[in-house]
């Protein structure tokens, strides 16, 4: 039996679905059976981080709906076998889905995968509840920036309420540098401040934008965010995996620097 | 702490985690503005039958206080700082 993980954060545009096709990118890579699944219906866009836009069929409506079986609306990733993605619908709303259809669904899923990974849609509304329904574990997405911050507090709040507990945090978009000067909060302050686990902090890395041009998640590579993405899929694991040191470029600039 | 500290401003990572820290205990005791601006109007109107109160220097807020010396955990406290010009003895009956 698999687990099911949401993916979320309240706050829109921290990172969310790049974390989703990171972690289920990063899960495959180990050997995991992963199934991600797209329920931001309406505002769909895990395909295109993934490179799979052209091979959607069939979507999660159809799927609830039973215009199809779920086997075929699943999309097999370009590269990893033991991959999958369930596209959400474009041209319907949140309402299309329910709480009791999406439980349903994730415990069928979680019967056949190692991982069932939801990527949530910003907000609270109908399409968090959706989101939240079937989920096991929750990852909190959040960057250190006050407001969203101030809504990943919201968020844990919610989940807990909804029985979802000891959710997990994901600190994105770091910036060591900025950090050093006082300028912006680190990973440990939003901690502090939010007071629950931290999984994974990732730097703020040009490195992002190239692989979503290309539709090509970078977990795994010799890139800081793509190091900080594996480890948080090996702690998701289980493993206990120390936190990278994000400066560790900026430190061999000063060793130069000192000689 | 060095001398010259004292005179630095404060970093604005700083600054974000002190009025983060606040807003976060108003959003967790569920309290919203209008129902604060109530609580303080209401506690003025109190006073202000026994003491002429200094409107300006008024400070009412939500806050997170120790519940146990050491447990760690906090629940939310209301401090108010109300200065008082005059005590009006002349208390209307």
């Amino acid at each position: 039996m698999g687990e099911v993980i949401v993916i979320t954060s309240g706050k829109g545009g921290v990172g969310k679905t790049t974390t989703t096709a990171n972690l289920g990118t990063g899960l495959a890579k180990l050997n995991k059976k992963v199934v991600l699944v797209d329920t931001d219906i309406g505002l769909r866009n895990l395909d295109v981080v993934l490179g799979l836009e052209n091979r959607i069929v069939y979507t999660l409506v159809d799927v609830v709906e039973g215009n199809c079986k779920l086997k075929q609306a699943l999309i097999k990733d370009k590269k990893y076998e033991n991959l999958f993605l369930l596209p959400a619908a474009q041209t319907r709303d949140k309402t299309s889905v329910t709480p009791e259809q999406m439980k349903k669904l994730t415990e069928e899923l979680k019967t056949e995968f190692d991982y069932v990974i939801l990527d949530c849609p910003a907000g609270i509304e109908q399409g968090f509840k959706n989101a939240i329904a079937g989920a096991d574990r929750a990852l909190v997405v959040t960057t250190p920036e006050v407001s969203a911050v101030r809504d990943a507090d919201r968020i844990i709040g919610l989940l807990e309420a909804n029985e979802i507990k000891n959710p997990q945090l994901v600190v994105n978009r770091l910036r060591p540098d900025m950090i050093k000067r006082g300028d912006m909060m680190s990973a440990d302050d939003v901690v502090d401040i939010l007071a629950v686990e931290l999984i994974g902090q990732v730097p703020d890395d040009e490195n992002i934008v190239v692989a979503t041009n290309n539709g090509e998640p970078l977990v795994g590579d010799n890139s800081l965010a793509g190091q900080a993405y594996m480890n948080i899929c090996r702690r998701v694991t289980g493993e206990a995996v120390p936190f990278l040191d994000l400066d560790a470029r900026k430190g061999l600039f000063s060793w130069f620097k000192k000689k | 702490m060095k001398i010259t500290d004292i005179f630095k401003k404060k970093s604005s990572s700083d600054v974000a985690k002190d009025r983060l820290k606040l807003v976060l205990v108003s959003d967790r005791a569920s309290c919203s503005p209008e129902i604060m601006q109530k609580i303080r109007s209401d506690i003025i109107e109190v006073l202000s039958k026994y003491a002429e109160i200094d409107m300006d220097g008024i400070d009412i807020n939500f806050t997170q206080m120790d519940t146990e010396e050491g447990s760690g955990k906090t629940v939310p406290a209301l401090y108010a700082n109300i200065p008082i010009k005059n005590m009006n003895h002349n208390v209307k009956k």
